[in-house]
């Protein structure tokens, strides 16, 4: 019984010491994080501008019934959407083709890891800055290799003809996204046991088959956690857009529209409503997504 | 089979590789060789590496880059490692709540604290500084730093402290005495891993800075503009670019499996 009490004074004692461990970094995440998202949606209620954020007056919802009223925000929520989803799709894919690669037994595996790697290694604005020579229009590789292969008879404005200027995005950001997830489902892949795939070898099933009745469900929590991550990352796209195609209205996400209302038309209020709305669309889609697929963040460290 | 299986590496390796390469090329050649689509350029020259340092001051945007990322990292991690510890090693109540907390910070938009964080900085003078660059980059680091060193302090064995709870040591000495030598591997590789977010960093950097003084890496890249103000100078762009490439390249050439280590326990596993 005494043990026992010694215990929980122990007890006791590490967690006081826990909280004093964790006051920095609560302190630090109040300072630059809790303090700066309140401050962001109290100046959406108010018509702040940038040169005087002193004199900003509360005006209630006035910035959303706007913002909910203008094409533009409604386009820009479109295009944030449908680059997530094409986005996230195709490199999900082309990420499962590469894991599985490097996961095969060849010589030179560790060669081919580190060429994968090289895109992930590449700041954001410098693959955008990369693509955006190669789609260049008059002067691009692109453009010339498909000439010359005829696959296009003249030469596009990738990045300037709204029809092609979202794929141009999404291809440039499927380049540089690619690896960490190839990554991640490498990790889950060499967690499988070999029994399975032995078992399955000697009944001569076929690989495709192997893939999708054993491979694919022995992987799914593992690519599941990827694919959300890389959802919820997709939605906030800032650097990629505004770079390649700047602040057009055409392939606008929500990141570069509430920017440009917030820094280049001054407009605070507003672009903060805009910033609360990105905000608020993501916690949501975080929850749905977290309830579709049933994973419990906290629990998956443990 | 076999040379369909080839083939597939061999389509792979060029896909990820070609773009960079590309950049490598163009930034070697100069003048109208840069509008050629040669796949090697017929007479090398430096020319867009000396422009950039001498008419540009790419060399100071370096130098900012560096510092802050470096003090931001420092800072984050000596914060990150006792937080870490309570949060790995020690059960309390919240405890999940907390861990949630962290990973939301680390997943919501930037764009979110963009006019609270302009605020701030203003409201401290260090807008246009590399201190306020530090100071908001840290909500970019820390619950990032945070959530790795987590996971690595949960996966070292149990029987390590009880040892020394048992001697009757505090928590502070186990931490600095018992955790902190045993982790200089993970630190070192949450550090690469911190720096790298902190260097590619582009939003508050570009709308915490005024002067091209002031710059860091990416913001120069991305605004980099030439005499004409009808075409980009492609040559500097692309030279700039592989100068703050090349340096992580080659981090990850060193230190692959340290980096694929680091960046599947920060994911969250199912």
């Amino acid at each position: 019984m005494q043990n026992k009490g010694h215990m929980s004074a122990l007890t006791r004692q590490r967690v006081r010491s826990a909280w004093v461990f964790l006051i920095p970094m609560l302190l630090v995440l109040a300072g630059v994080a809790a303090w700066p998202l309140l401050r962001t949606i109290y100046f959406s209620f108010t018509d702040a501008s940038l040169d005087d954020l002193a004199s900003a007056r509360w005006i209630g919802l006035t910035n959303f019934i706007y913002l909910l009223g203008d094409p533009d925000w409604w386009h820009a929520v479109w295009n944030t959407f449908f680059f997530t989803v094409c986005s996230v799709s195709v490199e999900t894919v082309l990420g499962l083709i590469i894991a599985l690669t490097l996961n095969a037994h060849m010589p030179g595996r560790g060669l081919l890891r580190t060429a994968v790697m090289i895109p992930w290694a590449v700041p954001t604005v410098v693959s955008a800055q990369m693509w955006g020579w190669m789609f260049h229009d008059l002067y691009g590789v692109i453009n010339d290799t498909l000439l010359s292969l005829h696959v296009i008879r003249e030469a596009k404005a990738w990045t300037a003809d709204p029809h092609l200027a979202m794929i141009a995005i999404v291809i440039a950001d499927v380049w540089k996204t690619t690896p960490f997830m190839a990554l991640l489902i490498l990790a889950s892949l060499q967690l499988l046991p070999h029994e399975c795939y032995e078992s399955a070898r000697v009944d001569g099933i076929h690989p495709i088959k192997v893939f999708f009745k054993v491979t694919l469900p022995l992987i799914k929590p593992g690519l599941t956690v990827a694919v959300i991550f890389r959802c919820l990352d997709a939605m906030r796209i800032f650097d990629l857009i505004y770079i390649l195609t700047s602040n057009s209205r055409d392939t606008m996400s929500m990141s570069v529209y509430a920017r440009q209302q917030l820094v280049d038309f001054q407009d605070v209020g507003y672009g903060s409503a805009a910033s609360t709305m990105l905000f608020v669309t993501i916690a949501l889609l975080t929850a749905l997504l977290l309830t579709l697929s049933k994973v419990k963040p906290g629990k998956e460290i443990a | 089979m076999k040379a369909a299986f080839y083939l597939l590496v061999a389509v792979i390796v060029l896909y990820t590789v070609f773009p960079f390469y590309w950049a490598i090329v163009s930034s070697l050649k100069s003048g109208s060789a840069l509008f050629s689509t040669d796949l090697w350029p017929k007479e090398s020259t430096l020319a867009n590496y000396r422009s950039i340092f001498l008419e540009q001051p790419f060399g100071r945007n370096i130098l900012n880059s560096i510092l802050v990322a470096t003090a931001t990292v420092s800072a984050c991690l000596f914060i990150a490692v006792t937080a870490a510890y309570a949060l790995g090693r020690i059960e309390f109540r919240g405890q999940g709540l907390l861990l949630m907390l962290i990973l939301s910070v680390s997943m919501f938009p930037q764009v979110a604290v963009l006019s609270g964080m302009f605020e701030l900085i203003h409201a401290l003078g260090l807008y246009n500084t590399r201190l306020g660059l530090i100071l908001s980059y840290m909500v970019i680091v820390l619950p990032f730093t945070v959530w790795v060193l987590t996971t690595f302090m949960r996966a070292l064995p149990k029987e390590l402290e009880e040892a020394a709870i048992m001697d009757g040591a505090t928590p502070w000495i186990i931490v600095t005495r018992i955790f902190l030598p045993l982790l200089t591997p993970v630190l070192f590789t949450t550090g690469i891993l911190a720096f790298i977010a902190a260097w590619n960093e582009f939003l508050f950097a570009l709308t915490f800075t005024l002067t091209n003084n002031m710059r860091t890496v990416p913001v120069a890249i991305a605004l980099m503009s030439g005499n004409s103000q009808f075409e980009l100078p492609w040559g500097n762009i692309m030279a700039a670019s592989v100068v703050v490439t090349m340096p992580l390249v080659l981090l990850v050439l060193a230190f692959q499996k340290y980096i694929i280590s680091g960046l599947t326990a920060g994911a969250v596993k199912g």
